[in-house]
């Protein structure tokens, strides 16, 4: 704090660069950093540190070490079926979403990109989704997932389809929460790609036009290139999002029916703070970090060199 | 022209089936908020209220702490909003304009902070947290969330677009860092500075694990677990819960009209862009 007065009495460096003007501005500078670095250390750093030793111990409901174990928790890990459930489900979820709600939100910014009359309102009732949060999202397809009095089997049974068990069976838990999140994230979704949309150049339509392409041809020969580096940037975006889904989880189906909706992040919620079982948490927290490290990483690689940019 | 007009038309026709669909379960969420409870108990329940029920507004206010739970999210991300617009723009401002050893090391710590998940930090600090007695406290929901990263890359990106020519006028007046931070960047920077507020107020609007954890009381619950708890309100009919979730939707709804959408563009084109 001190570092902090010294600096707010600093009267104004008039002459060129003197040793006493860098001194000074290293100190400013390390001021301006300092809270940032502080909570970045406390909150972050140190608890990633944290993690890893927490990792390798067993500890007691409150939290304290009651054995260092080195590796046994991964072990356990690697050797028990659990885990490897929890990834199977994970990917699902992630193959149920991500490209499901991207082409979606995709043909929605298409559709929508034209210039006839009242387009702003379908723009922003397609966007409305962005605001909604898994908390009060949840709640009301909850009560539409209702499988005697929700609204979406009496939708069906207009059609004559029978009642869908939407969380209460296996087979079908896992998409209803899908459903789910597909509407969740096409408001953030249809605003990103439709924005991409805007930034092609008119031109590039009228010509194609004249060249005698049509309008699906030209978009995918030629929108959906230029538009690689912005679909990229959803993909990533989506697929780290779908890793971390836990509200709908914890909400709709709690992990069930028999598993059939236990992602990873729920399983190491369950773990730590259910049955405080912190050591075996942290190291599968850890797995976790590492897949998604590896994936940014490899998706950064991969894509990359077929993105488009301008 | 017939073809053409046949095709916008046919265009109209799906856009609006689309829309309809998108809707839908707002739709069902404001319309069921204003039955009676006798309308959504039958089955099938009516697609439209037959009048404007009110009244389960007052209802749900009174039989749960939903102006708390508002309150309390409203405190919390409103804290960490004007916090991490503080200590963004401060290292900001460093890694912008001032010159200092260590900068691009301290820098490359910044990204990396972007690549830590909250799934590998949240059990430690949930355990500080409570080892600190900061549970069912505003400061344990707070103090965690002070700094940010990408609030520094975002107006880092901002800053250094500002014109040079400003500065440069301001160092010949003998103008120093603090003030040329305080009366030239800062108000010059209002639109990114606006852009972060909106975006991290929301996304600790929509925080929905940490509080789960950190909060036992319901009087210290934020609005995402408040509404959760809904769900287990047996003796709430649907009309009294969605007429809560109405409420809570409220607050987004007025941020949504207020521009949420330049917002993402903003962010999404500088991602792009890097």
């Amino acid at each position: 704090m001190s570092n902090f007065e010294s600096v707010l009495n600093v009267k104004n460096p008039k002459s060129r660069m003197s040793k006493r003007n860098v001194w000074k501005e290293h100190v400013l500078a390390y001021a301006f950093l300092a809270p940032s670095i502080i909570l970045f250390i406390m909150f972050l750093f140190y608890p990633m540190l944290k993690s890893v030793y927490l990792s390798m111990t067993i500890t007691d409901p409150r939290g304290q070490v009651a054995e260092f174990v080195w590796f046994e928790n991964f072990v356990n890990l690697f050797q028990s079926r659990q885990l490897y459930s929890n990834l199977s489900v994970t990917l699902l979820f992630i193959l149920y979403t991500v490209p499901t709600s991207l082409i979606w939100s995709l043909f929605l910014a298409a559709i929508t990109h034209n210039k006839l009359r009242g387009m702003k309102i379908f723009q922003f009732i397609f966007s409305l989704p962005i605001v909604i949060s898994v908390g009060t999202g949840s709640i009301i397809w909850f009560l539409l997932f209702h499988p005697t009095a929700g609204m979406l089997n009496y939708f069906l049974s207009l059609i004559s389809v029978g009642p869908i068990p939407w969380l209460t069976d296996p087979a079908w838990a896992l998409i209803s929460i899908s459903i789910m999140t597909v509407w969740m994230n096409m408001g953030f979704l249809y605003i990103v790609l439709s924005s991409g949309l805007q930034g092609i150049p008119e031109e590039l339509y009228e010509s194609a036009k004249i060249d005698g392409s049509g309008p699906v041809r030209t978009f995918v020969r030629i929108v959906i290139p230029l538009l690689s580096p912005t679909i990229f940037f959803a993909l990533i975006v989506s697929v780290i999002g779908a890793f971390q889904a836990f509200g709908q989880i914890h909400i709709l189906t709690k992990g069930g029916p028999i598993n059939s909706t236990n992602v990873i992040v729920y399983s190491i919620y369950q773990d730590a703070f259910v049955n405080f079982r912190f050591g075996i948490g942290s190291a599968q927290a850890l797995i976790l970090f590492l897949i998604i490290l590896a994936l940014t990483v490899l998706q950064f690689k991969v894509l990359e060199k077929r993105v488009h940019y301008q | 022209m017939i073809a053409k007009r046949t095709t916008a038309l046919l265009l109209y026709v799906l856009l609006a089936a689309l829309a309809l669909m998108v809707l839908y379960p707002l739709i069902f969420t404001v319309f069921s908020s204003l039955m009676t409870e006798k309308e959504v108990s039958n089955f099938p329940p009516p697609l439209f209220p037959t009048r404007f029920h009110l009244d389960n507004f007052k209802e749900a206010i009174a039989g749960f702490p939903i102006v708390r739970f508002i309150l309390n999210s409203f405190i919390v991300s409103a804290a960490v909003m004007i916090s991490q617009v503080v200590t963004s723009s401060l290292a900001a401002y460093a890694f912008s304009f001032l010159s200092f050893k260590g900068k691009n090391a301290l820098f490359a710590m910044f990204l990396s902070t972007m690549m830590i998940p909250w799934e590998v930090t949240i059990i430690p600090n949930y355990l500080l947290i409570k080892s600190w007695g900061w549970m069912d406290s505003y400061q344990g929901l707070i103090v965690p969330f002070m700094a940010g990263a990408f609030g520094v890359f975002l107006l880092r990106q901002f800053f250094l677009q500002l014109p040079r020519e400003l500065f440069d006028a301001g160092k010949i007046d003998g103008c120093g860092h603090l003030r040329q931070y305080f009366s030239i960047v800062l108000p010059l920077s209002r639109p990114a500075l606006a852009t972060l507020s909106v975006y991290v107020f929301l996304t600790h609007w929509n925080h929905y694990l940490w509080p789960l954890l950190i909060t036992n009381r319901a009087s210290m619950r934020t609005v995402q677990i408040g509404v959760a708890m809904l769900q287990h309100a047996e003796v709430m009919s649907w009309n009294l819960i969605l007429a809560g979730v109405t409420l809570v939707l409220l607050p987004s709804f007025i941020l949504l009209a207020l521009g949420v959408k330049q917002l993402v563009r903003g962010i999404a084109a500088g991602a792009v862009k890097g």
